[in-house]
């Protein structure tokens, strides 16, 4: 039986980390022997911006890009952006939130007010939310840069991949000093899912 | 063999690597930056980041014909400043192998523009390489010198975005040396006087004709046999969106589209009862199979606009069309100066000015938006100081005009620009936001940062200095961060007679040590916002008071050379 394509969005606002958790996710899809197509833009898009990246794996992956309303999972590092690209995600797709809030400009200038009715907007459109509070999470183990990597543990619960491939990928895509931290990390990231 | 990921950068990168190209240049620019970026990281290969891309085509060039393999990469938009040797160099051709890899941006994720490069071959007479994932990059970057060096002329390599960014899997394998062929003296081949370009035009006609038949026969165009009555013909990453929509079709896909196999897309036609070919913005492929008489579907259905996907593709072909509703009335996201952005204070001094103010192409660009609007013009690299100086001559003067440039883009193209203003007697007043290194590609180093893209030492050239060898008397250095000093000198520089230059110096605040944040003492803040006016994106204004984001904020100080209450510490 041929293997179903898994289709991630990953979304959030430039600097969250949201390139490397693709970049780590589909080095492990790699190492299971996967093909395997992500896709994203640099540029000026990431400065400040908002960010998405897509991520495809499977036996043969063709588009490097997600159809719109066929992605298994949107993973969201900031609620406003997980709002922006929902419209990704498939019927019976997951939804795994940080609830953290950052505004835009728009916003700290008063022009206009950050939705008060997110979370509501994104359960209204996703039948599986699951809301992980990785920010304070990281911010707990004392390096906010660490969200993204506590985003991915809980991911990981919801893929068939072995543990030792995300360890593996974590020790190739970060820098040696924070291999550790990140393992960590990504271990109480696991736990942050309450399935 | 190593099965890696790699995009499409990082694979033409590897592919010229092992294809034992030795020399390589570039400016950057999104998305083909990450070329030579990587590229610089293997052994063996002498990298650089050239002033701008005419310069880059022209070391690639030189290199050539010194008999060694080269490569030079730049956005779309930076071949047509390269537009000048791109043509002579098809005339007269290599004696090694030579790619120009051209990155174009349809989407216009961090472009001016969405051109379509592929007309660039077609207009020069250079074969034209479009690969459709990471594997064809490197691969096509290896078989871009083979015939480069068969058929004696430069190839290009075209990416876009898509292919340029996105990560597939790549096989690995080992560099292969070359052997240098030497610089041989030639005049009737190196040397354009017409007596010779006319010869080597004859010539140049020929490899056209001789690279046609081998685009009707080589592996580089291929035809996937599906349904022996439905064709498409696709290339680059088009292809794979095809596919993704119509997996049971028959495909021609053309990795070679100039010059134009024209009896393989006869032969694919044949019995076809449905033909679409599917291409990314321009009608590209579709104007020359209709050139044969072949009747076939394109852009009376697909969008000449943006970049493609499979919806796209599924909805403007197929009567299986799907809907999706994206959320409405969200705050926007767009781009922002960073916290600590020198360009800040600047735009500051600017804001609320009776002036006309010409932009240029860097992350300064983003003072376009509110609250800084500070930007009336963004044409091109350079695009600036002209501008500003048609301007000046179309309104007498009556008007005072500024220009803005960042210090990269200043020794790209700004030099020539300034050197007409001062000569024709200019009245503007240029300001080169010179933040020590290029921004907005991800902080390359250029002639004014004292560093080589090897990692090398060099002599650092100051904008400053420039600008007074360019003839300019009245050259100013402000630190943008000096807010409350920098006033009245901005007053004072606006009213006297131009030309003058004013350099704001002042690091990208990416790349110094962040300084402690700053806070505001509610009690003394009263609300009257004008920190605010600096868009700083650690600011936010809650309850009537400023508050500053202390994950977000560098501790800059600009804030606090604004506020009249002292209540930021």
């Amino acid at each position: 039986m041929k293997l179903k394509t898994i289709n991630i969005v990953t979304c959030g606002v430039g600097g969250q980390g949201v390139l490397l958790f693709t970049d780590i996710l589909a080095d492990v899809a790699l190492r299971a022997g996967l093909d395997v197509k992500k896709s994203e833009v640099h540029g000026m898009a990431q400065r400040g911006g908002s960010v998405v990246s897509q991520l495809r794996f499977g036996e043969h992956v063709f588009s490097p890009l997600i159809e719109e309303t066929t992605a298994d999972f949107i993973i969201g590092f900031e609620k406003l952006e997980t709002l922006r690209y929902i419209h990704f995600l498939s019927e019976k797709g997951k939804a795994l939130v940080d609830s953290l809030e950052i505004s835009p400009m728009s916003v700290l200038t008063g022009a206009v007010e950050y939705p008060k009715d997110i979370m509501e907007r994104i359960k209204a459109r996703a039948k599986n939310v699951y809301e992980i509070n990785a920010f304070n999470k990281a911010k707990e183990l004392g390096e906010t840069r660490t969200q993204n990597v506590i985003m991915l543990g809980a991911t990981s619960r919801f893929l068939k991949f072995p543990l030792d491939l995300y360890k593996a990928s974590i020790e190739k895509n970060v820098k040696p000093k924070f291999v550790e931290l990140n393992l960590k990390a990504f271990n109480q990231g696991r736990k942050l899912v309450k399935k | 063999m190593d099965k890696v990921l790699l995009s499409g950068d990082e694979a033409i990168a590897r592919g010229a690597w092992e294809a034992g190209c030795k020399v390589a240049a570039a400016y950057p620019g999104t998305p083909s930056t990450q070329i030579l970026e990587n590229l610089v990281n293997y052994k063996d290969v002498y990298c650089e980041w050239s002033t701008n891309e005419k310069v880059a085509l022209e070391v690639a060039l030189g290199a050539a014909l010194a008999g060694v393999r080269s490569i030079c990469t730049m956005k779309h938009v930076g071949l047509n400043v390269a537009a000048d040797p791109l043509f002579s160099s098809a005339y007269i051709g290599v004696r090694g192998g030579m790619i120009i890899v051209t990155a174009d941006d349809p989407g216009l994720h961090s472009s001016q523009n969405e051109q379509d490069n592929r007309y660039y071959g077609m207009f020069a007479k250079i074969p034209v390489l479009t690969p459709s994932d990471s594997q064809e990059a490197k691969d096509f970057t290896k078989l871009a010198f083979e015939l480069s060096e068969k058929y004696d002329v430069p190839v290009i390599l075209r990416v876009t975005t898509r292919i340029a960014h996105s990560k597939t899997i790549v096989e690995l394998e080992e560099r292969k040396e070359v052997a240098d062929k030497g610089y041989v003296k030639d005049i009737t081949k190196a040397n354009l006087l017409p007596q010779y370009a006319r010869v080597r035009h004859v010539l140049l006609e020929e490899k056209m004709k001789k690279l046609e038949e081998y685009g009707n026969t080589a592996s580089v165009n291929k035809i996937i046999e599906g349904k022996k009555n439905f064709g498409v013909i696709a290339d680059g990453v088009a292809f794979e969106y095809a596919r993704e929509v119509f997996p049971k079709a028959s495909f021609l896909k053309l990795g070679m589209v100039w010059p134009f196999p024209k009896d393989l897309v006869k032969k694919f036609a044949q019995g076809k009862k449905h033909l679409y070919v599917i291409e990314e913005v321009d009608p590209f492929l579709e104007t020359l199979i209709k050139s044969l008489g072949i009747k076939v579907i394109g852009k009376d259905k697909l969008p000449l606009v943006d970049e493609l996907n499979p919806r796209i593709v599924r909805n403007s072909l197929t009567d299986n069309k799907t809907e999706f509703t994206p959320e409405t009335s969200l705050p926007p996201r767009p781009p922002s100066l960073c916290p600590g952005c020198p360009h800040a204070g600047l735009f500051y001094l600017l804001q609320r000015k009776d002036v006309i103010i010409t932009g240029d192409i860097g992350c300064y660009t983003l003072g376009t938006y509110p609250p800084h609007n500070t930007m009336d013009t963004c044409v091109c690299m350079g695009g600036s100081i002209t501008v500003a100086h048609g301007i000046e001559k179309a309104l007498k003067n009556q008007k005072r005009v500024v220009s803005i440039i960042g210090d990269s883009t200043f020794f790209h193209m700004g030099m020539p620009g300034l050197v007409n203003a001062v000569y024709n007697k200019g009245n503007q007043i240029l300001v080169i936001v010179d933040n020590r290194t290029t921004g907005m590609t991800g902080h390359q180093d250029h002639p004014g940062t004292g560093k080589t893209l090897m990692g090398e030492d060099t002599k650092m050239l100051k904008t400053e200095d420039v600008a007074k060898a360019c003839g300019v008397d009245k050259v100013y250095v402000l630190d943008p961060y000096k807010i409350k000093d920098n006033r009245p000198l901005f007053r004072q520089i606006l009213a006297e007679p131009g030309p003058a230059v004013i350099v704001s110096k002042q690091a990208c605040a990416l790349l110094v040590p962040r300084k402690p944040a700053k806070r505001v003492v509610a009690e003394q803040c009263n609300g009257c916002k004008l920190c605010m006016s600096l868009g700083c994106a650690a600011m936010s204004f809650i309850n009537d008071k400023v508050v500053i984001d202390t994950a977000f904020c560098v501790g800059c100080g600009m804030c606090c050379e604004l506020c009249a209450k002292e209540a930021i510490v």
